[in-house]
């Protein structure tokens, strides 16, 4: 009885975060080591590879096969992929300025991937990559760079301009440009974190009251808040798939619009 | 610890966070790109200039479509516009013929009235002179008469009756 009431309290949030080979078995003579988690190499098949790849075929199937009709008068997944693309275009367009939108299929990848990672990683039993920093600060870095080598290609050495706050007083330049370097660089830190920790936070939440679901006095509660938090999740999903996006194509303007300050 | 618990649910459990797993990074880093570099062929190849096409070729519809039908608008006003003139125009000319009946019929008539008042005219005019003829007639017939009586008058009279004499007589009288 005292095991069954330990197992009740055994919460285990973080486990859903756990990367595993997936083609793999834990071995039952040994059951405080997971074989799976350990030793994996970069090219092994995991839980990432396999739920990056569902985000993938998802994807295909949205953007691909859904628009595979070309119909003037859309079917109802031709649609969900056009309201996408209109959405995410128009972004690109108002937030990066007119000269951005060639970026535009860089910045649609990086929301459908993030989107898609984020809404299936709210599937039962289902990994979320997106809730990991490997993943997130990658992404951040891959913005980071592409923005930067972008604004250094388009305007040189102008590109620096940008830290240079010419509208401030003469001697407070200098002070501001250390600023701005810094919260340049910083970046990255926010863009990532902030979605990896919202994510990787609503799940583990969300795995705690579930726990708690296992008591049975406070199961209704537990059950009802878990189905609370899943709703407010499907808009962090969203949300955070939208802020990251709207940040890149902020940061996109620095490289290809006109210098504001 | 039961051994039966830890079939049913493993034993092993994650400690601290996965996420700082520095081992598992490579890994996801790796398949991370695979999925970028596989969604971004997809888009920027397939879908999005797919989708670009299909949205720019329902703007293009609608706009034609839109166009067309101003162009339809315009013609239909057009139309009501030429029927408005051709009704006026019908109006006018039933008018005009209207007037032409009346003014010909005024004339038919003027010339029947002008015909029929000269007919009459000239009805009186032949009444007026066999009257007169009548009344010639008249005169002389009571000359005759009155000669006549007087002759025989005279006659009676016994007296020889001078014919002269007797026809001034009675043309006095008949002029008194």
């Amino acid at each position: 009885m005292t095991d069954v009431a330990e197992g009740a309290f055994a919460i285990h949030p973080m486990d859903q975060f756990v990367v595993k080979r997936w083609f793999c078995h834990d071995d039952p003579a040994t059951p405080l080591i997971n074989e799976c988690t350990q030793n994996i190499h970069w090219y092994d098949i995991t839980n990432v590879t396999v739920w990056m790849a569902v985000a993938v075929l998802v994807i295909t199937l949205l953007m691909v096969v859904g628009s595979r009709g070309r119909a003037v008068i859309p079917t109802r997944l031709q649609s969900v992929g056009e309201v996408i693309y209109g959405f995410i275009h128009k972004m690109v367009e108002d937030v990066a300025g007119h000269d951005g939108v060639k970026y535009f299929p860089f910045v649609m990848t990086l929301f459908l991937f993030i989107l898609f990672s984020n809404l299936l990683g709210l599937l039962p039993k289902s990994f979320t990559p997106t809730s990991h920093v490997a993943v997130t600060v990658t992404l951040a870095l891959i913005v980071f760079l592409f923005v930067t080598l972008l604004g250094l290609a388009r305007k040189g050495i102008g590109f620096l301009g940008m830290f240079w706050v010419s509208s401030a007083p003469l001697a407070l330049r200098p002070v501001l440009a250390v600023i701005e370097i810094i919260s340049y660089f910083v970046r990255p830190v926010s863009h990532s974190i902030r979605l990896a920790g919202n994510l990787m936070a609503g799940h583990a939440v969300m795995k705690v009251f579930a726990g708690f679901a296992s008591m049975a006095v406070i199961s209704p509660v537990a059950i009802g808040a878990v189905s609370a938090i899943y709703g407010l999740e499907l808009l962090v999903a969203v949300v955070q798939a939208y802020v990251f996006t709207i940040l890149t194509c902020v940061y996109l303007k620095d490289a290809v619009g006109d210098a504001h300050h | 610890m039961a051994t039966e618990a830890h079939e049913a649910a493993p034993a092993w459990h994650a400690t601290g966070m996965p996420q700082l797993d520095i081992t598992t990074w490579a890994n996801q880093i790796f398949w991370l790109a695979v999925a970028l570099v596989v969604i971004f062929l997809v888009l920027w190849r397939v879908a999005l200039p797919r989708i670009g096409a299909v949205l720019a070729e329902r703007r293009g519809t609608i706009t034609n479509d839109l166009a067309a039908a101003e162009e339809l608008k315009q013609k239909a006003l057009a139309a009501e516009k030429a029927y408005n003139d051709a009704l006026a125009a019908a109006r006018a000319e039933a008018g005009r013929i209207v007037a032409k009946a009346k003014a010909d019929i005024q004339g038919d008539l003027n010339a029947a009235i002008a015909k029929a008042d000269a007919e009459i005219a000239a009805k009186t005019a032949e009444s007026e002179k066999a009257l007169a003829e009548i009344r010639a007639g008249a005169e002389q017939a009571v000359s005759a008469v009155a000669l006549d009586t007087a002759d025989a008058v005279v006659s009676a009279l016994g007296g020889q009756a001078d014919p002269a004499a007797v026809k001034a007589a009675v043309a006095a009288a008949l002029k008194g």
